[in-house]
């Protein structure tokens, strides 16, 4: 009997040796790598800390590190926000014809290819589309600008992208949160002659802890890991402006030839996305897992 | 349900500027490329003159017949195996319960918020030494094994709500494991196996990264990574990149159309197991 359960153990190789093969094997190499200079094809020198020291002094490297953190804001914070108000304004029209169209209409942008959504809004945002004429048809002429090619509005234009991404998303998950709260407790709640605001604070908000984690969770990660609509949109221009981690890795991988470098900046990623992503599954989940 | 009808009335209008919001993007796109080619027209304007053949032009000059059979093949490469093997492990950590299950579970559930960018570097050299840069082995393997977690993650999940009477049954009707898993426990676990089919499709057929660094020709790549391709190379010709986005778009959005309670119900339920 013993032996029949360890034999158990075979059905779950194969997707082990996959997994070590194709992603244990390669991290663990990243990790070694950053500890090396190595231009990828001659001898390798030892460097120590010295790529991870580099993180932080080089104000370039760094800086794509801080506007993973600004992109939070808008891949995060803004699609988790709006779609909480959303979610709450629709909740009682949930079951209609309209609310069923919703929910094909606002998933469209998670079906398509990131690299779409860039191009799509490449155009928008160009200064001769769709953003500046409707400034312009409003009187707003002096705010018009190639919002993608400006110093200052590059990161959050990005921003505004991966926004669009995420907020249906954001949205249909939440509502799918609010459907399971029992009405009866909505019932109470007016009859105790609470408005939606109070309604929403006592009893929505406290009942969607699980959905909202989930919600932070995967923006969080594509906030951090950006890296399709980013090379698309700016390539993370002008100058660093909208430089990400995950676009310098790849930049300092395969165009500069910085190997080591490229891989002690993958390991911050990959720490800096745990060290986000843990402490909110901790503080949303109800230790059921 | 008390709602009164002024919130209903907001709620409707909220709604309908959210879909208005998410869908104009796609409108310009369509409007943007039926201008004459080599145009900069402006805004949600419909052109004068329609220029239909533009979709021509961009499948002929994106290739898009090839780009379609090298997507599908790779899908075809990734999709069935990381089920098979997705389904295998989770059933035997979360239904057999061999010894020291927690140990491999926690193992996969580390990979599942590893950014894709955390490997690539050694990727890329690994899958050098191997012989596979430039083939489409390069995109398959590796994603099959990115895949894992999840894959594994979610079918574990399904298979621990399974009741361990029902194997007692076959058991004592003289199946062994094997059997077991292929004739009672693969057939129950179909819906978990269609969703988790869903999400392999789109994350494949999306892939970007991978498909850029690893893959040059963008005949071997897929769609989304040729969609990269195209637009260095038409970039600055708008409708015609704008016709070839939305050519490129058509595969994914039909399958959604087709699929779509599937889809958003393996979406939402994939981001909360995820």
């Amino acid at each position: 009997m013993r032996k029949r359960a360890w034999l158990g153990w075979l059905f779950a190789v194969p997707a082990l040796v996959m997994y070590a093969t194709f992603v244990l094997r390669p991290l663990l190499l990243t990790v070694q790598y950053s500890f090396y200079d190595w231009n990828g094809i001659g001898a390798s020198t030892w460097v120590g800390l010295g790529n991870y020291r580099r993180l932080f002094t080089d104000s370039e490297l760094f800086a794509s590190i801080l506007h993973a953190f600004e992109l939070i804001l808008f891949f995060s914070l803004i699609p988790v926000l709006l779609g909480l108000f959303v979610a709450a304004t629709i909740r009682g029209i949930a079951q209609s014809r309209l609310a069923t169209v919703a929910r094909t209409v606002l998933f469209l942008p998670q079906v398509i290819p990131l690299v779409a959504a860039g191009i799509m809004w490449s155009w928008l945002l160009s200064s001769t589309g769709l953003a500046n004429e409707l400034l312009s048809a409003v009187g707003l002429d002096s705010l018009t600008r190639a919002w993608l090619g400006d110093f200052g509005t590059a990161l959050p234009a990005v921003g505004v992208i991966g926004a669009w991404v995420l907020v249906g998303l954001c949205t249909l998950l939440l509502l799918a949160g609010m459907s399971k709260i029992d009405p009866a407790l909505y019932e109470a709640a007016r009859l105790d002659g609470a408005g939606p605001v109070r309604e929403f604070a006592s009893i929505t908000l406290p009942s969607l802890r699980q959905e909202i984690g989930v919600c932070v969770t995967v923006t969080v990660i594509a906030a951090l890991a950006s890296f399709d609509i980013v090379y698309i949109a700016t390539q993370g221009g002008p100058g660093n402006s909208t430089m990400v981690p995950g676009l310098e890795i790849y930049y300092l991988a395969f165009s500069e030839r910085e190997v080591g470098m490229a891989s002690a900046l993958a390991v911050a990623l990959v720490v800096l996305v745990l060290a986000c992503v843990l402490p909110v599954q901790r503080l949303t989940r109800d230790g059921s897992r | 349900m008390i709602v009164n009808r002024r919130e209903t009335l907001i709620g409707r209008v909220l709604l309908i500027l959210l879909m208005a919001v998410t869908v104009i993007p796609f409108v310009s796109l369509f409007v943007t490329a039926l201008h004459p080619a080599g145009t900069y027209p402006s805004g949600l304007s419909w052109p004068d003159h329609p220029q239909w053949g533009n979709f021509a032009d961009a499948f002929r000059a994106a290739n898009m017949g090839k780009l379609l059979l090298s997507s599908i093949l790779i899908v075809l490469g990734v999709v069935p195996v990381s089920l098979l093997l997705g389904t295998m492990a989770g059933f035997a950590f979360g239904h057999l319960r061999v010894p020291g299950h927690r140990i491999g579970f926690v193992l996969f559930l580390l990979g599942l918020t590893l950014p894709f960018e955390g490997i690539i570097t050694p990727l890329y050299y690994q899958i050098r030494d191997m012989g596979l840069l430039n083939t489409r082995w390069a995109i398959i393997l590796p994603l099959i094994g990115l895949f894992m977690p999840f894959s594994v993650v979610w079918m574990r999940a399904h298979f621990v709500t399974m009741p361990g009477d029902l194997s007692e049954a076959a058991r004592i009707d003289g199946a062994g494991t094997w059997q077991l898993f292929w004739r009672v426990h693969v057939p129950l676990a179909m819906p978990a196996l269609s969703s988790l089919a869903i999400l392999l499709f789109l994350w494949t057929w999306n892939q970007f990264l991978l498909a850029i660094v690893l893959v040059d020709d963008p005949a071997k790549r897929t769609m989304a990574g040729a969609l990269g391709a195209f637009q260095g190379q038409w970039g600055t010709d708008i409708p015609l990149l704008c016709a070839g986005a939305l050519l490129i778009l058509v595969p994914t959005l039909a399958v959604f159309l087709v699929f779509q309670r599937r889809f958003v119900a393996a979406l939402l339920q994939g981001s909360i197991k995820g």
